[in-house]
């Protein structure tokens, strides 16, 4: 039986009827890990024991009352906390950190009946796009072993891909988890900013960062999201919104639908490949009965900046508390206070992690405050402002996720335009703080392409539907990466 | 040459809330290191700040009994710098808009009223305490870390060791009127710091200022800004410039000590914290708290000069801390003469809990009984030197004056044919006497009366013997 092809509606009928059981299930998603993420390398920690432990308890359970997330597994970003489980953010600073504590969405996982069967590999603390900057492995892209997987939410991504879990979290600071979502061809969405509790998500730019659902399709990404979305009394920032049905939004009709296509979206920068992918789904959308025209953004041509500034100074600060003294990297043979710091963050910390800290850091200083930090910021309200406008006739707003597919394992991209586009494209959602998902649309050369649809603010339901009705009627979804066949 | 003193107060209050500003651990003192936290005190991976809503309340209530404008809307920053007492490396402050701004408060040195200016008035979290055993190691107690307090900034409107003083006093009357802190120095629920300098008279711009720190007393702030004043003088009339600096009190010498010299100033990178919304405060809220702000001690001296008819000087003592003057004011209530209920709080009864190191809520004396003793005494029931001896019952015991009078035999006697037979007595017994004062020598009354004392054990009603022993004496 190959439980891993099954989707969430067959196994939770299988599990109804006792057909089969978490266990059997949990073991399966255990499987697969074994069998293919020697290549993939998605996975940091892989929770064996506490996952079938965790099955055979859910199997005992008598009550009726299922959730439609029972006994699915679900593996998790390595900087969402988990109680007694190994959290390193991918870094050396808290390579044998154990929290004391769950996140509230790992809670909420719990509560839904859900099985933890790992931690995922990211880029260090959340910075970075490839996942090549984890302090221990590179994940691969399962549909190309030699290309990366995006990030910072590879693993997250990847896992999900290559059929080792049907569910995963990721958390999206600028992008973290759509553009590895469209790298690997599976679904991701970037909830609105305070929907889902941050309480146990650490910390890279507090004012930016949203935890993420990534499927293999849409409707399990809206039982995800409404399994983990909602107000928590331990994050002031979460919203008091009430959590709407998102599988009920899921009619396909997208009739009357109106789109904003920003000119900067489909600009230099972006391949031409993509280009194509984007616009024969707006076809498809059409054909579906929405319509798109031509709009822009004028102010996210500024976004990279501001988000750089924003998101540096915030991991400045949120990564000052790393110090050796209470937990994480302690060097040996420390003299005095000073040395303790200096080792403890110069050796814990990765080169991309201090190049942020150094620049968030010289951005917030008494000289560059005004300069940087204060103009980044009404850059941002700005940014916020074109949104709203464009909103104010538009229901969603549609471009590509990235410029380009999947990259090559170290080519980095040195065309500016290609840095620019990619910046553009996902950077300004988080300015805003607004939802956006992206799902598979196309290939170029055998890697998936992403199509990003933004929305308005906790809007997500919108979203899930058009992404819906464009996976229903198109292919995508059947694609699947060949890792592992051979061997089966 | 002359020189103006300017002095501005930077003053720290401990809010006594129940649990932390930004977590739900408790915030007392006493208890074992590291047992009053939660994961944000340790700054811990993941964890999020949860605002004390209580914390807000209580830094309103200060900044309005501080004459200040409360904050329409504000918001926390993070002020940051590395230390281990300092888990997150930043501190959670206000630093644009802080709860309270442009306060004042009054203050009398020397029959002279005057106004300081209170520039601001910002809630802030404290920080953990270090020890250093010895060794090479430290150790880190962060029990401390989150519990709200308020910095109270003044203008440099203070310009003498005697203003700073009465400001603090005020001050401390005033936040402890509020409820809002217990305002302790020697427990730290109170810490001050200040700034110095010196201008020549007639100058506008201040000159460059000094810090001083460690003023662990309100006395101690008196002195070291006199100290400092006196080194800065010295200073400036040798020719010298002043340097900026940060000192340190030392109380064993009297003298002001370097500390560090402030070459730039600290560059905390002030940033506004994401992880706490912004807070609006609307009419009802300012209203509800106003609510709960009593009396302060200004508006009862004015009532007690006023209404009771007390000396100023009364009205000023038994304001000075909120326990004597609500203490006061149940005492009147409950039927006692105020002049007399002033009298006996702020002499016999003060006197004992200055001896004995107490607070009047930790002593059995209750207003009913205070009162119920003032009464006797104003019906002569008893003497006032009878009282002393009922005050003292009152205090250790607790009770009502009448029923320790009745018990312990202290009935005064102003039964005229009792007392002139014992004034005859006393007389027949000591015929020397009578020559002396016969000769002019007054003081041989103060003898008789004496005598008398004595032999009633002192219950006798004082002016009636002194009526009978007159026209004794005139009889023979």
């Amino acid at each position: 039986m190959t439980l891993a092809n099954k989707t969430t509606a067959e196994l939770q009928s299988l599990l109804h009827t006792k057909e089969v059981s978490v266990k059997e299930v949990t073991e399966a998603s255990l499987a697969r890990i074994a069998r293919v993420d020697n290549d993939v390398k998605a996975f940091i920690t892989v929770t064996e024991q506490g996952a079938l432990a965790r099955a055979q308890q859910l199997d005992s359970q008598t009550t009726n009352n299922r959730g439609p997330l029972f006994g699915m597994p679900i593996g998790i970003k390595d900087n969402i906390v988990t109680k007694d489980v190994l959290t390193t953010c991918a870094s050396k600073m808290l390579e044998d950190f154990v929290p004391v504590y769950d996140a509230t969405v790992i809670e909420k996982i719990n509560a839904a009946g859900m099985v933890i069967v790992g931690k995922l590999n990211m880029d260090e603390f959340a910075m970075g796009s490839t996942t090549e900057r984890s302090a221990f492995k590179r994940t691969s892209n399962p549909w190309n072993l030699e290309h990366v997987p995006g990030g910072s939410s590879g693993g997250p991504a990847a896992a999900v891909a290559a059929g080792e879990v049907p569910f995963s979290l990721g958390s999206d600071t600028g992008g973290s988890v759509r553009q590895p979502a469209a790298f690997c061809g599976v679904v991701g969405m970037k909830p609105t900013y305070g929907r889902v509790s941050r309480a146990g998500l650490v910390a890279f730019a507090s004012s930016l960062d949203s935890i993420g659902p990534i499927t293999r399709n849409v409707e399990d990404n809206a039982l995800l999201l409404a399994a983990i979305a909602g107000e928590d009394h331990r994050d002031a920032t979460s919203s008091n919104r009430e959590v709407p049905d998102f599988k009920a939004a899921l009619t396909g009709n997208i009739k009357g639908l109106k789109i904003g296509v920003p000119a900067e979206y489909l600009g230099e920068g972006v391949s031409t490949e993509v280009k194509n992918a984007v616009k024969e789904a707006l076809e498809m959308l059409t054909s579906l009965g929405a319509e798109w025209e031509e709009v822009t953004l004028p102010h996210v041509k500024y976004a990279s900046e501001s988000y750089y500034v924003i998101s540096s100074a915030e991991a400045s600060s949120n990564l000052a508390r790393y110090d050796g003294i209470r937990y994480g990297y302690r060097p040996e043979g420390v003299k005095n206070l000073e040395e303790l710091y200096l080792r403890s963050r110069s050796e814990g910390f990765g080169d991309e992690v201090k190049k942020r800290i150094l620049y968030g850091t010289y951005a917030l200083s008494a000289n560059h405050h005004e300069d940087l930090y204060v103009r980044a910021q009404k850059v941002r309200t700005l940014i916020a402002q074109d949104f709203e406008e464009l909103f104010k006739k538009y229901d969603v707003i549609i471009g590509p996720t990235s410029a380009t597919t999947a990259y090559k394992m170290d080519e980095t991209v040195k065309d500016a335009m290609t840095l620019y586009a990619n910046d553009i494209l996902t950077v300004p959602v988080n300015l805003a703080g607004l939802p956006a998902i992206s799902v598979p649309c196309g290939f170029d050369s055998g890697l998936p392409i992403g199509l990003q649809i933004i929305g308005k603010h906790f809007d997500e339901a919108m979203l899930y539907n058009v992404a819906y009705a464009f996976e229903q009627a198109t292919d995508f979804l059947k694609s699947a990466p060949t890792i592992g066949e051979g061997d089966e | 040459m002359n020189f103006e003193t300017i002095v501005g107060l930077e003053v720290h209050v401990e809010l006594k809330t129940d649990t932390k500003i930004f977590s739900p651990a408790h915030a007392h003192f006493g208890a074992e290191p590291n047992m009053n936290i939660h994961i944000h005190d340790l700054a811990y991976p993941g964890s999020l700040p949860t605002l004390n809503k209580r914390a807000i309340d209580f830094g309103m209530k200060a900044s309005m009994a501080l004459n200040c404008d409360v904050a329409k809307v504000m918001n926390f920053d993070r002020k940051h710098y590395f230390y281990p007492d300092n888990p997150n490396a930043y501190q959670i402050s206000q630093n644009d808009r802080p709860v309270g701004s442009n306060g004042w408060i009054e203050i009398e040195v020397e029959g002279k009223k005057k106004k300081i200016r209170i520039e601001r008035v910002h809630l802030e979290e404290d920080a953990g305490k270090l020890t250093h055993p010895g060794g090479d190691y430290s150790l880190v107690d962060l029990n401390r870390q989150g519990t709200p307090l308020i910095e109270i900034v003044t203008e440099a409107d203070i310009r003498s060791p005697e203003e700073a003083y009465a400001f603090l006093e005020k001050l401390k009357a005033i936040i402890q009127y509020t409820g809002v802190s217990d305002v302790r120095m020697e427990e730290g629920s109170l810490r001050c710091d200040a700034n110095i300098s010196l201008r020549p008279y007639g100058q506008d711009e201040f000159g460059t200022k000094t810090e001083l720190k460690n003023l662990n007393s309100f006395n101690f702030v008196r002195r070291g800004i006199a100290n400092e004043v006196e080194r800065q003088e010295k200073i400036l009339l040798s020719g010298g410039e002043i340097e900026q600096q940060t000192r340190r009190y030392d109380e064993t010498t009297g003298q002001t000590v370097l500390m560090r010299v402030k070459g730039s100033a600290n560059d905390y990178r002030f940033i506004n914290d994401p992880n706490i919304s912004e807070i609006h405060i609307d009419q009802d809220w300012v209203e509800r708290v106003r609510a709960e702000i009593p009396e302060l001690p200004d508006a009862r001296k004015q009532r007690y000069v006023s209404e009771l008819d007390l000396p100023d000087y009364d009205a000023m003592v038994l304001t000075l801390t909120k326990e004597m003057s609500d203490f006061f004011d149940a005492t009147v209530a409950a039927g006692a003469d105020a002049k007399l209920a002033s009298n006996w709080l702020m002499g016999e009864v003060s006197a004992y809990l200055n001896a004995e190191q107490k607070e009047l809520n930790t002593t059995e004396l209750t207003p009913e009984g205070l009162a119920s003793m003032i009464k006797l005494i104003a019906d002569g029931t008893i003497s006032s030197k009878i009282a002393k001896k009922v005050i003292k019952e009152l205090i250790d015991n607790g009770g009502n004056a009448a029923d320790i009078v009745k018990a312990k035999g202290l009935v005064q006697i102003s039964d005229e044919g009792t007392l002139r037979k014992i004034v005859t007595e006393t007389l027949d017994a000591n015929e020397q006497s009578i020559e002396d004062y016969k000769n002019g020598k007054e003081r041989a009354v103060g003898f008789l009366v004496g005598q008398i004392m004595k032999a009633t054990k002192g219950q006798a009603n004082p002016p009636l013997v002194n009526k009978i022993l007159l026209e004794e004496i005139q009889k023979r």
